[in-house]
């Protein structure tokens, strides 16, 4: 042996241990039928046969309740089918029977873990119809809360995926920085989990006082733990062999996929709406799109670490650059009118008495407003008919595609692969099953 | 910027994309007769200056009331030239299918399986056309306007997990 004996199961395994089955033989590759000839009879092949397992709709790993019918051949998985709609609500036809503004609280619900972008999505969309500006202080506020709901979001990811792979300690201390920066979004909105904040025409309420500050020193602990998460997971040893490697798709086949976000700047292509068509006041701000050039699960983790510290870098630059102004269009038609103005005069009353019965009255026609949420292009198709209800609310939830692409990612590999595949695309129930 | 695109397209096929129009916030939208959008959406993604490479978002529309009754939506977009359009396909309700563009994106599989499970669309040529929220024992197609908000499903008798990848399975086995 004139070389180092490599360890671990990659590379020949050329150790000559007496009576050890395979000595000297190229070891086994993984999902190929073996070729050498056994030795002797105790080495021949156990005799196998394909086992079809049922992972979920309730297992941990799966994210909610979706469930994947798994055949596999030892180890391997040969075939592989998703059945999805366990946690439909009826998000669309909800949304058909109730006023544009009523549909909000719904929107919260599609991507619970970064509600506002939700949020922001469909006002956008819906002020896109209505040939809407929102006032400036509004879009900034805007920005705000979706960058905060970004890096909640990607701290969510990078903690399940840490959790799943057996590094609980990360999981700990990203739901720690989550819950700090959902406070600072109490604050603001009054709920933690479902925060409600846009409105059609700007934002529900203005920053209370001090928030900023307190929020910069949030961002300060956030960042610390942060790059503790990092330094903990990126150069782990378990972590790295998990996911290096697993999960690969390619950048003509990201695309071809339908992948948008985190998940298609992994693999290379550098496509970010923010960028490619800045809506609200994204051009006012100087950030990176990281690119990744593998496409595996290491790359689309490490994106997601990234992403946080633009992200943090431009909650930064918006907190200096926002100025004082309104919060809401003064229009009436579309927000409703000051609580003195409702209470003391007859105009106010009569809007306020409009909006709340009949709802906002959105100008006839169909639009597709879409926006960067935190993994992918999330975007609502609407059509109104002039009526105070959307006739038609399509939603396009960034992560149906990379849901659907879970089988072509999964075929061929382990079965253990899977679950940082699943962890890494960050599938969240309540907007893939609507 | 995308206005390039619809010229393009309406010049290279006169009698398949009629009725353009520039939508709301500058969107280029156009309308594609239904059985040459396979044709549109294929030239759409191979042409040099279009590259409409980003599997698009497809859905569904029912315009009940209106002959043709439903509207098939395709959202498209280019990483590479930064441009989007709208295509828009009218769909009767007598026959109520056209051809799958999967062939040419593959990510639009989910898309044309929520408009057969939402609206009763099929998709000619769709690999796996499966209903994708509903179960398969659901009766009609939720998001129908004549489908009423609160309908009530008929109760599926519970199955044997013989078959674990369909159910009922035949009986004999405890």
């Amino acid at each position: 042996m004139d070389r180092e004996t490599p360890h671990g199961l990659a590379g020949e395994d050329t150790r000559e241990t007496p009576g050890s089955a395979g000595a000297g033989l190229p070891a086994p590759v993984l999902g190929k039928e073996r070729t050498a000839r056994p030795a002797s009879e105790l080495d021949a092949p156990l005799p196998s046969k394909r086992m079809v397992v049922n992972l979920g709709p309730s297992h941990p790993a799966m994210h909610g309740v979706t469930r994947a019918v798994v055949e596999l051949d030892g180890e391997i998985i040969t075939d592989m089918k998703l059945d999805i709609g366990f946690l439909h609500r009826g998000f669309e036809k909800s949304c058909e029977n109730v006023t544009w503004t009523q549909c909000f609280p719904y929107t919260d619900r599609l991507n619970y873990v970064s509600s506002i972008m939700n949020n922001v999505g469909f006002a956008l969309a819906v002020e896109k119809l209505c040939r809407l500006d929102v006032p400036e202080r509004a879009s900034y506020l805007r920005v705000i809360t979706s960058e905060i709901h970004r890096i909640c979001d990607h701290l969510t990811l990078v903690g399940a995926m840490g959790m799943e792979l057996g590094a609980m300690t990360v999981f700990l201390y990203s739901i720690e920085a989550r819950d700090m920066l959902w406070d600072r979004l109490a604050e603001l909105c009054g709920a933690r989990l479902t925060s409600n904040y846009a409105r059609i025409g700007g934002v529900a309420r203005d920053v209370p006082d001090g928030w900023i500050e307190k929020t910069t020193r949030t961002l300060d602990r956030v960042t610390a733990l942060r790059d503790e998460i990092d330094g903990l997971l990126t150069r782990n040893r378990i972590f790295l062999d998990r996911t290096r490697g697993t999960g690969v798709v390619g950048r003509e086949e990201a695309i071809e996929l339908g992948f948008t976000g985190p998940c298609l700047r992994a693999s290379g292509e550098p496509w970010d709406l923010r960028k490619a068509a800045p809506y609200l006041v994204y051009d006012r701000f100087e950030f990176d799109i990281p690119v990744g050039s593998n496409g595996d699960n290491l790359d689309r983790y490490l994106m997601r670490i990234e992403e946080m510290r633009q992200s943090d870098a431009i909650l930064r630059q918006a907190f200096a650059q926002m100025g004082p102004g309104e919060i809401i269009v003064k229009d009436f038609r579309y927000a409703l009118p000051p609580k003195p103005l409702v209470y003391g005069t007859i105009e106010g009353a009569m809007a306020h008495f409009k909006l709340v019965m009949e709802g906002i009255k959105v100008p006839a026609g169909e639009a597709y407003g879409y926006t960067e949420a935190a993994n992918g292009e999330l975007g609502f198709y609407v059509v109104s008919d002039g009526g105070g209800r959307p006739y038609k609310l399509g939603l396009r939830a960034p992560g149906w595609p990379m849901l659907a692409a879970i089988p072509h990612m999964s075929k061929g590999h382990l079965l253990s692969d899977l679950i940082p595949t699943y962890d890494s695309i960050n599938m969240i129930g309540g907007e893939v099953e609507q | 910027m995308s206005k390039a695109a619809i010229a393009a397209l309406v010049e290279r096929f006169p009698d398949a994309v009629y009725d353009a129009y520039e939508g709301v916030g500058g969107d280029d939208c156009a309308f594609v007769r239904k059985d040459r959008i396979l044709e549109v959406c294929r030239f759409l993604k191979d042409d040099p200056k279009l590259q409409m490479n980003l599997s698009p978002y497809v859905t569904a529309v029912d315009y009940l009331g209106q002959d043709p009754r439903f509207e098939v939506v395709y959202n498209l977009v280019s990483t590479r030239t930064n441009q989007r359009v709208r295509l828009r396909v009218k769909v009767p309700e007598a026959d109520c299918r056209l051809p799958s563009v999967t062939s040419v994106w593959r990510g639009v599989d989910w898309f044309e399986r929520y408009c057969l499970d939402m609206y009763g669309i099929h998709f000619d040529g769709h690999p796996d056309p499966r209903r994708l929220l509903m179960y398969d024992e659901f009766v009609g197609h939720p998001l129908r306007k004549d489908y009423p908000l609160k309908a009530r499903q008929p109760l599926v008798p519970e199955r044997r997990v013989d078959d674990i990848f369909r159910g009922p399975g035949p009986a004999g086995r405890d």
